[in-house]
Order: structure tokens, then sequence, then C-alpha cells
């Protein structure tokens, strides 16, 4: 792919250090997102995201409508739960969670009619408490992966002025489009909803983030800023070199403003925002419809699946019947993943249900799964380069096998997002992520016990 | 639908790079192959002798070793092949082989197995099995013999002084090299096999540097400071520079053994003071030392000084502030 050569597309403010070069994969650019016909059944996990769980609003047996409050729960970080097929609840109970935990999920039984909700209207927004009112009560989390509730991060405390709203629309995992396509095919979503944003949490700088890999739609958002003159010197698009992992948050203020996020900080304690930039169209769809967030769309890729494309699925729709519909598998998976490849959870079965924050599907065959044999470390130091957070992941590993948690801590483990770049890199093929997260772990036992 | 088969399950990430510890040693290999080629131009097939001998006990050391220690065998990261190819490159042509032996034996079980095998020696294998011989066989160990001066009917060739040697002399009392620059640079000299041919070594180390196997951080410092301590105790005279940086086994020990990922440092910082550090040493060695040679002292006290060096210049993890200001402060 070549430089982008556009007028008012700005350049990052400061160079990011580290990082991997990973090969794309992505071969579904060009798919247009299909919705995907209504499952037989969902199952609505309780868990969407970090925080607290919510609670079953809803009985068995009681017919539900698309967009109907399924799951709410009253603390702070947590974001209610819709029905996303019409139909009725024939279980509540424990499922399993991609990640081995379990959590509670309500069945739905699907009556094919898809009717909604009545209740649903276009709420009513008049200033910024209206507004994160709204988004919570549409349920939208973080759509690039981590699942955060949107309301949280948008209501920044007022000794905290946010001065930047950072759209990430970099997408640098690989093999995953459903944010290029989002760029393509709502563009006119994105740009309302960034006003919208503008508008009720007054901020007057967004800078809209995306890899230079990406130059459609370049082209077409920067149309689109051009062509409003309230827009103009507000809104920004910057090119990103193409380099695992420029989507990072913490990376991404350092690209846009040049401000360090602090250990165990926010953006927004250095007055940012970062909000991928699906949210963001969901946001104005949101403000126009009152429909809240009952499906997604997702990259379905890796070579063992028959027709790799990208869908709009149900939440909660088991990843069985994505497979199926997109005509199965092509030779043996070998590994399963929910998310991208740099920082997805591999899953043990394919029956799971799909989460909001899932934006892709990977069915790896013995090809593309890259299973190697751990060897012995050499010390080659390319863990510690590639770190966009300056740690030295071998010295770490070191701290880890010790259990010695005062090295741990200020050997920085907490600051390690698990982007993978390390590992990535590894000739000796160490789990470094894993060693990272027994770290955390031991970090954190240890300040219990004190 | 269902899939009843076993899926992988992993921590992430899922894609890793295609490097191994085997492709990289092997592209280390590949680097030493022009020395290689260069040793056995100047010094005849008995330098392919001792070659061959120092590669095949270092990986049957590698192997028994392993065997006895009840430990999966490793010979198949070939960093074994790497190190009798570097032993073999600091021996002079005449040595007898049974020493070859002994040194292999001593970098590879005392120096690397003892301490754990790959990844934990604490000094360069190949340089530790060098030094054992260079204290035990004093003699055998610094007989030069002229380059091309081999026959079939007299394989070591005829003896010769090392030009390093002569250089010291020549700014003692004013007496001149009988080896020109050009020669020094080509290899053309008295030397151990693999040291002499500059112009092979810097092809190596191009090839490791395009590979991205090394950083050019190590080799540059190093050899930049001996060009800067040598020119200011050679009064300026840039012919001295050049047989210093050309003479001895600057080049190889540079570019090939004080880049050894194990026994210098991986934090960028941490290689600048060592190879700076390995620069003075082998400057002061050659200056003020009895020794005409020093690279292989130098780089192993600076070897032992590494985790020293890499506990000083860990980097400080993103977004954390210098804390000394603070701790003043209070």
């Amino acid at each position: 792919m070549g430089r982008i050569h556009i007028d008012g597309v700005i350049k990052p403010v400061a160079k990011v250090r580290g990082g991997v070069k990973v090969s794309h994969h992505k071969n579904t650019a060009e798919c247009e997102v299909k919705r995907m016909p209504t499952p037989k059944q969902v199952i609505i996990s309780m868990q969407q995201h970090i925080g607290a769980p919510c609670v079953p609003t809803v009985k068995v047996g009681d017919h539900v409508c698309v967009g109907q409050v399924i799951g709410d729960s009253d603390k702070y970080v947590s974001a209610p739960i819709h029905a996303s097929i019409s139909g009725t609840v024939t279980a509540i109970g424990n499922i399993k969670m991609p990640n081995g935990n379990l959590a509670e999920g309500v069945t739905i039984e699907s009556d094919g009619e898809m009717r909604l909700y009545e209740g649903i209207t276009p709420p009513v927004v008049e200033n910024r408490d209206d507004f994160i009112k709204a988004i919570r009560d549409s349920g939208l989390v973080g759509l690039g992966g981590a699942g955060f509730p949107t309301h949280v991060k948008l209501n920044v405390p007022a000794d905290k002025k946010i001065d930047t709203l950072i759209v990430n629309a970099a997408e640098c995992e690989p093999y995953i489009t459903v944010d290029y396509r989002e760029c393509i095919e709502n563009s006119w979503d994105i740009y309302s909803g960034i006003r919208d944003i503008m508008e009720f949490l007054n901020i007057d700088n967004v800078i809209i983030a995306m890899e230079d890999n990406k130059p459609k739609a370049f082209e077409i958002l920067e149309q689109i800023i051009q062509g409003d003159s309230n827009a103009e010197g507000k809104i920004k698009i910057m090119q990103l070199e193409s380099r695992y992992p420029q989507g990072a948050e913490k990376v991404m203020v350092l690209s846009a403003t040049g401000r360090k996020v602090p250990p165990g900080k926010l953006p927004a304690d250095v007055g940012c925002i970062v909000i991928n930039v699906a949210s963001v169209a969901f946001i104005a769809r949101y403000l126009k419809t009152g429909k809240p967030f009952v499906s997604r769309s997702l990259t379905v890729d890796g070579m063992a699946i028959a027709n790799p494309q990208n869908l709009r699925v149900p939440v909660g729709t088991n990843i069985a019947d994505i497979i199926e519909y997109c005509g199965g598998f092509k030779c043996d998976p070998v590994k399963i993943i929910a998310g991208g490849p740099m920082m997805g959870v591999s899953i043990t079965d394919i029956n799971h249900p799909l989460a909001k924050g899932n934006n892709a599907l990977l069915v790896l065959s013995e090809k593309d799964a890259k299973v190697f044999k751990e060897t012995d470390c050499i010390r080659c130091g390319k863990c510690a380069s590639v770190c966009p957070m300056s740690l030295v992941p071998t010295k770490i590993v070191r701290d880890v096998k010790a259990k010695d948690a005062d090295s741990l801590n200020k050997d920085g483990v907490m600051v390690c997002m698990e982007c993978g770049s390390c590992a990535y890199t590894c000739p000796a093929k160490k789990p470094l992520v894993q060693y990272m997260r027994l770290g955390k772990s031991i970090l954190k036992e240890a300040g219990a016990k004190k | 639908m269902t899939y009843d088969k076993n899926l992988v399950v992993s921590a992430s990430p899922h894609d890793r790079t295609v490097k191994s510890v085997r492709s990289i040693m092997l592209d280390v290999i590949i680097a030493l192959i022009p020395a290689l080629i260069a040793s056995v131009v100047f010094f005849g097939p008995r330098a392919l002798i001792i070659e061959a001998v120092a590669v095949g006990s270092c990986v049957l050391a590698e192997y028994i070793s392993r065997k006895i220690m009840k430990r999966s065998s490793t010979i198949g990261d070939l960093s074994a092949v790497i190190t009798g190819l570097l032993l073999a490159f600091n021996l002079p042509v005449t040595i007898p082989i049974w020493m070859v032996v002994i040194g292999s034996i001593v970098a590879i079980v005392v120096v690397k197995q003892m301490f754990g095998g790959i990844g934990q020696n604490f000094v360069n294998p190949a340089i530790g099995g060098r030094i054992v011989l260079l204290a035990s066989f004093p003699t055998a160990m610094s007989a030069w013999t002229k380059p091309m001066s081999w026959s079939m009917s007299n394989l070591s060739g005829v003896t010769s002084a090392s030009p390093l040697a002569s250089i010291h002399e020549m700014t003692a009392d004013g007496g001149s090299v009988d080896v020109s620059l050009l020669d020094m640079l080509i290899g053309n000299r008295a030397g151990c096999i693999g040291e002499t041919c500059a112009i092979a070594l810097l092809i190596g180390g191009i090839y490791l540097v395009a590979r991205k196997v090394i950083k050019p951080t190590i080799p540059l410092c190093y050899i930049g400071t001996v060009a800067v301590i040598m020119l200011i105790a050679g009064k300026g005279s840039l012919s001295f520079v050049a047989y210093e940086l050309l003479g001895g086994g600057l080049m190889l020990g540079a570019i090939f053994m004080a880049t050894d990922y194990t026994t210098s440092p991986i934090t960028f910082k941490g290689k600048i003071i060592f190879a700076v550090g390995c620069g003075i040493l082998t400057s002061l060695i050659r200056l003020f030392g009895n020794l005409p040679e020093g690279v292989s002292y130098s780089i192993i006290i600076m070897n032992i000084l590494v985790p020293l060096i890499e506990n000083i210049t860990l980097p400080k993890p993103f977004g954390t502030k210098k804390e000394k200001k603070e701790a003043d402060k209070v």
C-alpha cells in the first residue's frame, strides 16, 4: 500500500516506539457487511464486559421483542442488555464463557418475526447528562474488542478537562475489516456521531486515526469533513503507519497528542477520550432511532472457513451457527479465535455465544494457526525492542519465575497492555503474554496480602 | 452443528514470526562463511581441518553433556556450530588438533552447559575456550605463520610475527611494518585463521545487520572507541589507527563475539556502555599490557559486567516519570 496524499490528512505528532510489522490478512476488506438470517436461538450472557454483570429482568416463558431490556444492573460500570431477537425466553442459567469463566445466560428461542419492541423511541437528548444516560440505555460497549461500557468512558469527571476526542479506526489487528467497512458503508453515521459527541461533551478537537493501508476510507471521510464548513479545523484525519499496535489506546493518545498516559491512568487523565469508530456510528444511529445495541458486525475469516465474510449478527448468536452460515469448515480447524489473532481468545468449543465486544471470528487451519514448539530464551532482546510500553519482557519473565512482586512492580508489569508484540517477535516462541498475566496476578496477590 | 475434535487453546497472540532460534543461528553461520573461505585461502587445508574438528567436538560435547544431564538435546538449534566456528577462527593454524578438542570441550561443557545451556552462560563460550587454551598453552597459541606459505608437505606454513606485535614495535622504535594496509584488509597477514580477512568479516557483519540478527550498535561503538583512542595514542597517525583496527581479532571480536545475545546487554544504552568498555579495555591492553592482543580479554571482562550494565540501563516503563526528583523533594 502506498502512502496517502490527501489534503487535510495529518501526521502523528510523536513517534511511537517498538511495535511489529504483522501480516495484515485483510482478505475481507471488500466484503460488504451482510445481515445473517435470524438464528433459531440466541444465548445472551449477562457478563458482556469487565465490570459488574447484569441481572436478568425477564423470566422463563416471557415473550420478548428485539430491543427489550432483559438484563440490567445498578452498578456504575455496567450497561443494560437487550433481547437481540424476538421470541420466548426458554432458559436462564449458567453458561461457559470463551475465557472459561461461568456467567448467567438468557436463552431466547426465536419466533422468526424479529418484531421490534414497542417501547422503542428516539431518546430526548438536550444536555450532557441526557446524552450520557441515553448512551447507557443503549447498552453500548466499546466495539473495538475490550467492550468497556461507553457511557462510563464518556462520563469524565468534571475536574478532568477533555480537549481531544480520538476516533479509533486504526484496526491494526490482522484479518479484521469491520471498522474499515463501517468507514466505507456508514461514513455519514460516523460523521454525525462525532458531531453529537462534540456538541454534548463540548469538545472542539477531533482526530480520526487510521492506518495508511485504508486509502479508500481516508478519501470518503475526508470528503465529508471538507464538505462541512463548521467542521473546518476541528475534525482532522490522522494517518498512522501500518504497524501493530497503532490502535492501542495509549499508543494512539501519544501519536495524536504527544501525551503519555501514566501507569494506572486513563486517557481522560491527559485530556483525551479514545473511542472506536463503530461505537461512534452506533451513537448516531441510536440518537436517531432509539434502537439499542442488539447486533454487531464481525469479520469471519481464516483458512479453515469455507466462505470468509463480514456479517451483521445478533448478540448471543452461537458461534457454531455463524460457522455453519459461512459454509462450515473447509478443512479441519486447529484453532478458533474470538477476536483478532494478536489479542483474541482461543475457544475450546464452537458452542459459545457471541459477545458484544467480539469483532472477529477466526477459524484457523493447521497452516495459519502457527503452533510452534517453545525453546530456551537466548536473550536476543527483541521482546524489549518491540514493546511499545518500554518494558523488558525477558526481565519480567525472570521476576515471574522468582515470584518477586517488588521487582515485578518496579519493572512495570502493570503497564503491559498484552498487545502481544513481544510474543509475536520472540524467536524462542515463549508465551510472553501469559507470563505478563501471571506477573500481574502475582502482584495482585502480593498486594492483597499487604 | 458440532465439532468433536480437540481445538488448540493457547494464550494470545496467535500469530508468530517465522523466525526461530535455529533460523537466527543459521544466519550467523551464513555470515561466518566468507571468513571461513578466507581462512582456507590464506592458511590452507589445515585451517579447514581445525574448523571441522572444532565444530565436530562442540556439537558432540553438547550432545553428550545434555545426554548425561538427562536434558533434551539442543544441538538442533545450531548454536554449538557457531561456538565451534568462532573458537576455530581464534586459533593459529599450527595448533595441535588435540588442543582444539580441549578448547571445544571447555567452551561447550564448562562455559555453556554447566551454567544451563543456551542463553544461560555468562561469558561467550568460544572466548572462554580460547582463554583457557591461551593460559594453558601460551606458546602453541601464539605460533604465527606467514599466510599462503603452506604446502602439501608442510601444511602449517612458515613462522612469522604477528603484524600487531610489529606495529607496536614500530611505535616504540620507529621501525616499519612489512605488511601493507591492503594486505591487512584482505587478510594476507599472520594471525588466527578466522580473524585476518577484515573484508570477509565486514561482509558477514553487514549480512547480520541486513537480516536484523544484530544491531550495528555494538560493532560501531567498539571499533569507534578503539579508533578514537588509537588516534590519540598514535599522535594523529591514521595509518597507525588503520593497522590497529584491521589487526588482531578486533573485527572478528566486535562483529561476531561482542554481539553474542546472551553475553551482551539487551538495552540500547547498555549496548553502548558495553561496547565502549570493550573498546577502552582492548586499547589499554594493546597499548600498555604485555599481551600483543586484548580483544578476548576485553570482551570476557565486559561479559561479566553485563548484568550490572543492564540493571542501570533498564528503560522506564511508558508514562513513568523520573522518580529521583520527586524523592529529593520529599
